[in-house]
């Protein structure tokens, strides 16, 4: 008898998880580490997100500085080439590309990540009204949402952009995070709706919780899901659209910061010469836009309820 | 001062059935529950069945004020709940409880087992101290046969059966009279449901609890059930004690409910008459006139059935029964004939369930999705 | 001959980062011409697996498969997925639980039985309508001409299952797999569904292979039935033989378990303890030893193997290595 319950607890111990326990975000982390999706797009946002911080120390020279500006003839579009201590060249007015690119990692961050923490807030506050209270509030903010998200999403920064009078660093963030806004609320007013009716929010209710812990204990974590991996896939778009806006000009004038949308909008002047001033810029926008997607869509994995055991 | 604990009286709920884009207009109602009366007693277990969508979750969900009835009264321990609102009801749900048919979506996956339980005992200040929270905590949990290192875990950590364990612990924490447990076992495993079959009617012992327990399975609410209610289209068609029920069910689809049911016993299977029902379930959107059962009614006799509702009557003591003609089927006047089945139509709004959003996508681009 | 003979067929899933899962661990089981046989087992014990299996419908990656399953005297697991595409259409029909899902949505029912009819009977688009008709009405579908218009949606949930059961049965097979053809129907639409089943196998003599966790299912359908545990079978026997005598402490266990409409309230249930998850692997001895009241020490030790049942006069096979004693189950009021 005790020889078999103890080979049994052995056999069952293989088996038995610990006594901790493990969070649902514990477990997606778990997923997440072993999908190399995932571990693509982190090293690639680790990459950017390490060099934008560290580029005024790793930048060989002064981004505003033309310093190889004698090599510059403009009537005969000619641009300083890659040279030893400038090993991408220069740009168009003879500053260093390298420091450039470097220099700008570090302004795109800033307008990816403050657009997109600004957009977030905005969806979080009308979509947890919206998603709350429903009734009126619901269907005027829904409303306006819908309004806003019928609009394509680059054109509405555009005209937005263009309000303001003196565009700089900031219009352009502000900008592009209003355009997220609606994306976000409606997203989270979407899934909230969807908690309103779950088992688990009846049962709270069932068991006398006032409906403010309901709101913000029960239906607004388990909406934060989706709105996270959305949150990680509108950095890139933010980041995108940030370029567009600097590209069409709508940027900050002041070219001494340099963001590589800008430096994409200064290179089209020369695009046929010398299209590697435009390569740079662009291919960095798109290898950190795929890294933010990649980590997206692998968060989308490993929170899919679906692949909860 | 009865012994009712808990009674509904004539009560409805019908739920609009909303369309239109911009504006919603109603079109119609889903009839769920369709003028119910019936008292449960302290500490006796009722059990409420009939096919999915005849309105039994509704009833329950209607008795708890978790669904605002459309008419009609709920009286609890002499207090009527019907006009009850905010913190008076808030206050009131410590006194009843609910236990849910999935185990899994009934809890809130990011909260641990030990959040899950302290929160309705912090909603009624039950609390207060937390030595003795801890102690109540480890004893519930042993009520219910789990182990006391489960309050760190998390819901998805545990299995079907277990889980079911912590809703019911849960629903305990408050010290309720009444639980309404709406299909308890059905997402369980059959070994599993035995054992939790057995544990409600332990902690009944343990607890001195009422219960409405809500099933699809006769055979389940027949054996934990002291009465017995059937329901069919939103209304109650037959009430008896559970033995007398099956030893005498007198309303032709508690019958057919009866025969339909399979036992696992051949010999019994080989000689039992089935009493075939044809045909659909009508939509509760459109319930038929006269008897609702009139449609597959192998009993159905021609224009009465088909044009007056029947009430449900006290046909023998605690045997009660909404059939013209129970009588004349008991006494074996009339026989069960031919049924020509007939077309249900499954309209699109029928299928309305309570997982749907209910008051429809509150704009275009939502039917689209984001 | 047997039609279907089922050998040692294991079914693993193999995913990248993950424990392999052993979904079926060697079943073993045969289908006479006509006959009528039961797989039960609870929810995980590898039922479905071994029906998409048979039919060749497990995802192409993922499943490694072992085994052998041949069908008149075809081995079905070394079969081409063209070949065995023209199988399922002239001798395998299969019926699932989730009739909505497993209907065309966009697609009337009508199309999607003449379709069948057309590529594997060759029909003409006109014999096909009128078949489909046929069809339609054998299974019970009132109104059938008007139906063959309609979409799967503006069906309920037990027309939906007659109208699958349709679509298999338009290609004649000679084995009809169901896979819980009941379970999400209400009891009076499920009686519905057994009664024609049990109609349309006998009318046309085509063997099923009904899958059910419901065991009353079982009683009054099957003529064999075997018990499905962790992935293996553990008892077969007749229908009357394994409900009467039930020896495997598994099955008597689940029987137990059942409330019986025909029991006196009151009386309490035997469960079986623990859950499914309590197993340990087959190669080490019995996986429902954790579970089983009549385990010996030698049961975690020895795996006990499939072998014909000396202890009952009747013919079957049983697993395991200290079967329930042979005494009458209680409770045999009848209705
Ligand atoms: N919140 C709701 N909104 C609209 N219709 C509903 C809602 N809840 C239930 N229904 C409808 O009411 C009827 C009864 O549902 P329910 O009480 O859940 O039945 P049961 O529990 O007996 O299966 C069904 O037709 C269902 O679609
Ligand atoms: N596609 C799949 N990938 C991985 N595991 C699977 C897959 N399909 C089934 N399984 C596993 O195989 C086991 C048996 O499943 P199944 O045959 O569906 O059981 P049932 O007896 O309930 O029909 C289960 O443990 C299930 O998790
Ligand atoms: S009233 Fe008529 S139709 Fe209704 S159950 Fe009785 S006999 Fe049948
Ligand atoms: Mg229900
Ligand atoms: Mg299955």
């Amino acid at each position: 008898m005790t020889a078999r319950t103890d080979k049994i607890d052995k056999l069952a111990q293989h088996t038995a998880r610990s006594d901790a326990g493990v969070s649902l975000a514990a477990a997606a982390w778990r997923r997440l580490r072993r999908n190399p999706v995932f571990l693509l797009g982190a090293a690639i946002v680790v990459a950017f997100v390490v060099l934008a911080l560290l580029a005024p120390l790793l930048a060989p020279h002064d981004p505003a500085e033309p310093m190889l500006g004698d090599q510059v003839v403009r009537a005969r579009n000619e641009i300083p080439p890659s040279q030893p201590g400038h090993p991408l060249g220069g740009d168009q007015v003879g500053r260093d590309l390298l420091s450039r690119l470097l220099v700008g990692a570090q302004q795109t961050l800033l307008v990816g990540v403050l657009a997109t923490l600004i957009g977030l807030a905005g969806g979080l506050v009308l979509g947890t009204l919206a998603g709350a209270l429903s009734g009126w509030v619901d269907t005027v903010v829904m409303r306006v949402v819908d309004v806003m998200l019928s609009i394509p999403g680059l054109l509405l920064a555009v005209s937005i952009g263009s309000l303001f009078a003196q565009p700089n660093q900031y219009t352009v963030i502000l900008a592009v995070a209003i355009v997220q806004i609606p994306v976000f609320a409606r997203l989270l007013r979407g899934s909230m709706l969807a908690q309103r009716h779950s088992d688990h929010v009846l049962a709270a209710r069932a068991l006398g919780v006032r409906e403010r812990a309901i709101v913000f204990r029960h239906m607004l974590p388990n909406s934060l899901g989706p709105v996270i991996v959305q949150a990680t896939l509108v950095l890139a778009i933010a980041i995108i659209e940030a370029a567009g806006l600097s590209f069409l000009g709508l940027g900050n004038p002041d070219d001494r910061l340099p963001e590589w949308g800008q430096m994409l909008g200064q290179a089209q002047n020369v695009i046929d010469s010398h299209p590697e001033l435009a390569f740079w810029p662009a291919g960095c926008i798109v290898v950190v836009a795929l890294g933010f997607t990649l980590v997206g869509e692998s968060l989308r994995e490993a929170l899919d309820p679906k692949s909860r055991r | 001062m009865t012994d009712t604990l808990v009674e509904v009286q004539d009560i409805k709920v019908h739920f609009p059935i909303k369309r239109g884009v911009v504006l919603d207009r109603t079109v119609g109602y889903v009839y769920a529950v369709d003028g119910v009366d019936l008292a449960i007693r302290r500490g006796e277990t009722y059990g409420l069945v009939g096919e999915s969508g005849c309105g039994k979750s509704t009833l329950g969900r209607a008795m708890l004020k978790l669904t605002e009835p459309t008419a009609g009264r709920v009286v609890f321990d002499g207090i009527d709940l019907s006009a009850m609102k905010g913190e008076p009801l808030r206050t009131m749900r410590r006194r009843m409880q609910m236990v849910f048919q999935d185990p899994m979506s009934s809890l809130d996956p990011r909260q641990s087992v030990e959040s899950i339980l302290v929160e309705g005992m912090r909603a009624h200040g039950l609390d207060t101290d937390r030595q003795a929270t801890a102690k109540r905590l480890r004893s519930l949990l042993s009520s219910v046969g789990l182990p006391s290192t489960s309050l760190r875990r998390y819901p998805h950590e545990f299995s079907g059966g277990q889980r079911q364990r912590i809703g019911i612990a849960r629903a305990l924490t408050v010290e309720p009279e009444l639980i309404v447990a709406d299909e308890p076992v059905s997402a369980l495993d059959v070994s599993v449901q035995a054992q939790v079959i057995n544990l409600l009617e332990d902690l009944q012992q343990e607890f001195g609890l009422t219960y409405l327990v809500i099933a699809h399975d006769l055979a389940v609410v027949r054996h934990i059930s002291d009465r017995v209610g059937v329901m069919y289209l939103g209304g109650l068609v037959e009430e008896a004690p559970s033995d007398l029920l099956y030893a005498e069910p007198l309303h032709p689809y508690t019958r057919a409910l009866f025969s339909a049911v399979p036992v696992p016993d051949p010999i019994v299977e080989d000689r039992r008459e089935r009493i075939l029902l044809a045909g659909d379930l009508p939509s509760p959107a459109r319930p038929p006139a006269g008897c609702r059962f009139h449609t597959r009614c192998p009993w159905r006799q021609r224009q009465r059935c088909d044009t007056e509702r029947p009430a449900l009557r006290e046909i023998a003591p605690g045997h009660r029964v909404a059939c013209h003609y129970a009588e004349d089927i008991r006494a074996g006047k009339i026989r069960p004939h031919a049924v020509e089945p007939e077309l249900v139509e499954q309209d699109v709004t029928g299928g309305i369930g309570p997982d749907d959003p209910l008051a429809g996508p509150a704009s275009v681009t939502e039917a689209l999705g984001p | 001959m047997a039609l279907l003979e089922v050998r040692d067929l294991k079914v693993e899933f193999r995913r990248r980062g993950e424990e392999p899962v052993r979904a079926v661990d060697g079943v073993s089981f045969d289908v006479q011409p006509g006959q009528t046989v039961g797989l039960v087992g609870e929810s995980g014990c590898g039922k479905s697996v071994t029906a998409l299996t048979i039919m060749g419908l497990l995802p192409k990656r993922g499943p490694h498969v072992s085994g052998s399953a041949r069908f008149d005297a075809t081995e079905l697991l070394s079969l081409s997925d063209r070949q065995m595409r023209d199988r399922r259409g002239r001798d395998l029909g299969m019926v699932f639980q989730d009739p909505l899902s497993s209907l065309n949505p966009v697609v009337p029912i009508g199309l999607q039985v003449t379709e069948v009819l057309e590529r594997h009977r060759g029909m003409s688009r006109r014999q096909a309508t009128v078949e489909a008709a046929d069809l339609l009405d054998k299974v019970g579908i009132p109104d059938p001409r008007r139906r063959l218009d309609e979409y799967p949606h503006q069906l309920s949930g037990g027309m939906r299952q007659r109208a699958l059961i349709a679509i298999a049965l338009a290609c004649r097979p000679r084995l009809l797999i169901a896979d819980e053809p009941t379970t999400a129907l209400d009891v009076t639409i499920q009686a519905q569904i057994l009664a024609l089943l049990a109609n349309l196998v006998r009318d046309t003599e085509t063997a099923l292979i009904m899958i059910t966790h419901d065991l009353g299912v079982v009683a009054g359908l099957c003529d064999e039935v075997n018990v499905l545990y962790a992935g293996r079978v553990v008892e077969r026997a007749k229908r009357h033989d394994l409900f009467a005598i039930p020896r495997h402490p598994y099955t008597h266990g689940l029987l137990s378990s059942i409330p019986r409409l025909d029991a006196p309230r009151g009386d309490r249930l035997s469960p079986i303890t623990g859950s499914v998850a309590d197993n340990i692997p087959w190669t080490t001895g019995c996986a429902f030893a954790p579970r089983c009241p009549n385990a010996l020490d030698v049961c975690v030790e020895v795996t006990p193997e499939m072998t014909d049942d000396v202890g009952v006069p009747d013919n079957r096979s049983l697993r395991c290595h200290n079967p329930v004693e042979r005494a009458k189950r209680d409770g045999e009021a009848l209705v």
